[in-house]
């Protein structure tokens, strides 16, 4: 606190503002736009689904509830790894911070890995997007065309964080964060959880109910 | 970034300007991609005042074919057959011009006029930053909106033609090739749209973040300028709203290209889902172009009046209050796509809610205005008209927001004419009002208050003419959008009030290249601005004309609200926010705590 106050003395700062640096307030705002995004989405679906019931199957009837439950398994694994590497840096464990970091791609790679696996069985189904050529056994093209989307759009999102991990994993490599300095890791971890939390959300409500 | 940061969280090293370096960036990271807010405000202008002229243009051709429907248009004759043979334009094209005129004008030229260029200009200037808090990424969020831009335009020339179901898009009309005859053009302007978006969140996320974090020591949240506030909640607004409108063009986007039914009754899809989607942005979308303009007349008229902001506080909360209710009222847009009674009406009074807090703000710019000493500058000019015809078309929004009203009115020239009393009489001539008044600071050029004259009193004049008879065109019953109102024989008296209004919407469109000229000619030949050409109070107006890459040498400080005019028994009529108050040494306040030594807060 004394060298904080040092500071304080010598140098005029900026007014306090909410006590949370930059990059990371900019993380939080741009996660609200976020928010706003997958609620459009999610909202259409409510409004597309009460209108249309007959059009959607029963869970597990058309859906591999158990294949996309384990993904979810993988993925809230994926969200403790980069606290782990989280926790690791923020006591100057370089070589914790790498291996979390690996980890919590590995298994960011791996839901997707599976994602497309599952399209392209549920493809082999007849279960597409297109209402025009819809063949699925149960369900309507109003069920597919949502489910692509969503799941679609949260897999891009996975994509885009995983790419941003690989990022900082070379960042890590070449010893760019210290005890000090993670501001990094830690908007990684804010976009990774977010990520992690819209999926429980959709699995919920495409997968489940 | 180093160690600091976790010292003091909310510090990132700004790097302030040193006048003992020349500035020794190369042209093409100093002029192209330049990632300093003041380059990048500029670019927004020079980008989006190129598409306000597209738009004007494409106006033209529109009120051309309402004046005189069927003749050949003078010049026409450059167009290729699909969109005029022989001069006169086609029905199809007509619905592109309309389309495109509102997109245009909407998303790139009013909203990165707004947003983008005072957003740029102002904001790190008037919190007394070095810059954005993320200079990379405002960077990046002007070369997203150019590429947009001109998808959009290149539209035009797709086969099909440009998107031609309206500004709204909305379907069947916009998703099935076949109703409107295009398909391409409908498609670009999904994609152009979505990439603007991205462009105006990366805006959002660093104007939001600069204000909040980067304000000099002493700028309390209650002593920014209202054009800072204003953008914040914009910026917000912006934040919240574009990302409904990226989600939804994404929807129609798959609906024409890969076949889904989002919003195609014929398997299930909703095209009233459309619409609530579109206006759930699209009402936060119209505080979003009218918002930055109220602030940016509210720093006008202070200082064309040289009297405090009369209420800031009012008016603070007034933005806030506006930015809220503007969220619960986008049914008021849908009056008539079959609604449950109770829920039209409760958009109907939520609606009608919104007129006290605009009227708050305008009876205080009256009160700002009331006996002060008023120097009729060109931008107080400019900002007077502002509040004139937003009160104009205000009032008759209140008329559109009554279910019963609306039900006559809807789709008619009565909306034409009240959304161009809000755009154009509020927030262009609001934009005009800031350009004045701020080309100087960042062009170190004064605009020449002649020609600045000239515009201002063609376009006030033109401007009502053009659009107050559109209220009665309205009302004696002519569509929004229609091509040939004399298919109706109920239309015909009105065709001489449609060449009235034409004849002097190319009047308008013409003395506004009085303003361009302006422009260009004072980029080289203009006057050489002062410091303080308007003596004015915020922190921009004490640095160099323009100010230098990095802005201030150091960390500025903030004694005092940025409206402290004709403060009594001073010498001048104007008190720099960053005026030490005894005007001897400076006590550099240091961060946290307002200063508010001697001074009236």
């Amino acid at each position: 606190m004394s060298e904080a106050a040092a500071i304080h003395a010598h140098a005029p700062r900026p007014m306090e503002g909410i006590r949370v640096y930059n990059v990371k307030l900019g993380m939080w705002v741009f996660l609200l736009s976020e928010v706003m995004f997958f609620s459009g989405l999610i909202g259409a679906y409510i409004i597309l689904r009460f209108a249309n019931p007959e059009q959607w199957a029963a869970p597990g009837e058309v859906l591999n509830v158990t294949l996309t439950a384990f993904n979810t398994f993988m993925l809230i694994c994926s969200s403790v790894t980069m606290v782990k590497a989280f926790a690791a840096i923020e006591h100057g464990d370089q070589a914790g911070l790498k291996r979390w970091l690996l980890a919590t791609i590995v298994l960011g790679a791996a839901f997707v890995g599976i994602q497309v696996f599952e399209y392209i069985k549920l493809a082999e189904h007849g279960f597409v997007p297109m209402a025009s050529q819809y063949a699925a056994d149960g369900g309507g093209p109003l069920y597919g065309s949502t489910f692509y989307t969503m799941t679609g759009f949260h897999g891009a999102h996975v994509t885009i964080g995983v790419l941003c991990l690989i990022f900082t994993l070379v960042k890590a490599l070449r010893g760019h964060y210290t005890e000090e300095y993670y501001s990094g890791v830690e908007i990684m971890g804010l976009y990774w959880h977010f990520v992690d939390l819209v999926w429980i959300i959709l699995f919920t409500i495409v997968y489940l109910i | 970034m180093s160690t600091t940061q976790l010292l003091a969280p909310n510090v990132t090293a700004q790097h302030w300007a040193d006048p003992s370096h020349p500035d020794d960036r190369p042209f093409i990271r100093r002029y192209i991609f330049s990632t300093d807010h003041k380059t990048i405000g500029n670019q927004f202008m020079f980008m989006s005042l190129f598409f306000l002229l597209v738009g004007g243009a494409l106006a033209m051709m529109i009120r051309w074919q309402l004046g005189w429907p069927g003749q050949p248009m003078p010049g026409g004759g450059v167009l290729p057959e699909t969109m005029a043979p022989g001069g006169i334009l086609l029905p199809e094209f007509y619905n592109s011009l309309v389309t495109m005129h509102g997109t245009f004008m909407i998303f790139f030229a009013i909203m990165p006029l707004l947003v983008g260029m005072f957003g740029n200009w102002l904001i790190p200037l008037h919190v007394g930053a070095s810059d954005m808090a993320f200079p990379r990424l405002n960077m990046m969020s002007f070369w997203s909106a150019v590429p947009a831009g001109f998808i959009m335009l290149a539209s035009f020339v797709v086969e099909g033609g440009a998107a031609g179901a309206g500004w709204t898009a909305y379907p069947p009309l916009s998703a099935v090739p076949e109703y409107s005859g295009v398909s391409t053009g409908q498609q670009l302007w999904c994609v152009s749209l979505i990439i603007l978006g991205f462009s105006s969140l990366m805006g959002a996320v660093n104007y939001i973040t600069t204000i909040v974090n980067m304000r000099a020591p002493g700028m309390t949240w209650m002593r920014m300028p209202l054009p800072i506030w204003s953008l914040f909640i914009t910026a917000i607004l912006i934040l919240l709203a574009i990302p409904i409108l990226a989600g939804a063009a994404i929807m129609l986007l798959f609906d024409q290209t890969i076949g889904t039914t989002f919003f195609l009754p014929e398997a299930g899809g909703q095209p009233l889902l459309w619409q609530h989607l579109f206006w759930y942005f699209g009402h936060p979308e119209v505080y979003i172009l009218i918002l930055p303009a109220m602030g940016v007349a509210s720093e006008v008229i202070a200082n064309g009046s040289r009297k405090p902001i009369f209420g800031y506080p009012a008016m603070v909360g007034a933005i806030v209050a506006i930015a809220f209710l503007g969220w619960i009222v986008w049914g008021h847009h849908m009056f008539q796509s079959g609604m449950n009674p109770l829920l039209g009406s409760s958009f109907m009074l939520s609606t009608m809610i919104i007129a006290v807090p605009s009227a708050i703000k305008v009876f205080n710019w009256l009160g700002t205005i009331w006996r002060g000493d008023i120097h009729f500058h060109t931008p107080m000019l400019n900002a007077l008209a502002f509040v004139g015809m937003f009160v104009i078309g205000g009032l008759s929004g209140v008329f559109m927001a009554s279910t019963p009203v609306d039900i006559y009115i809807h789709d008619t020239y009565f909306i034409v004419a009240h959304l161009h009393y809000v755009l154009f009489g509020g927030s262009l001539f609001a934009i005009f009002a800031g350009i004045y008044f701020w080309f100087p600071k960042f062009f170190g050029r004064m605009l020449s208050p002649t020609l600045g004259k000239i515009h201002f009193a063609l376009t006030f004049v033109f401007y009502n003419l053009v659009f107050f008879p559109m209220h009665n065109l309205g009302l004696g019953g002519m569509m929004r959008r229609i091509y040939d109102p004399n298919q109706y024989g109920f239309l015909e008296p009105l065709q001489p009030m449609n060449t009235f209004v034409s004849v002097f919407a190319l009047a308008l469109g013409v003395s506004q290249l009085v303003f361009f000229f302006n422009i260009l000619w004072s980029l080289w030949r203009g006057e050489k601005a002062p410091e303080n050409p308007w003596r004015s109070n915020s922190l921009e107006w004490s640095l160099a004309s323009p100010p230098p890459h990095g802005n201030f040498e150091a960390m500025p400080a903030v004694y005092r609200g940025p409206y402290e005019y004709s403060y009594p028994g001073r010498g001048e009529d104007f008190w720099l926010q960053g005026e030490p108050p005894d005007g001897g040494a400076v006590h550099a306040p240091t961060g946290g705590a307002p200063v508010g030594e001697g001074v009236p807060q």
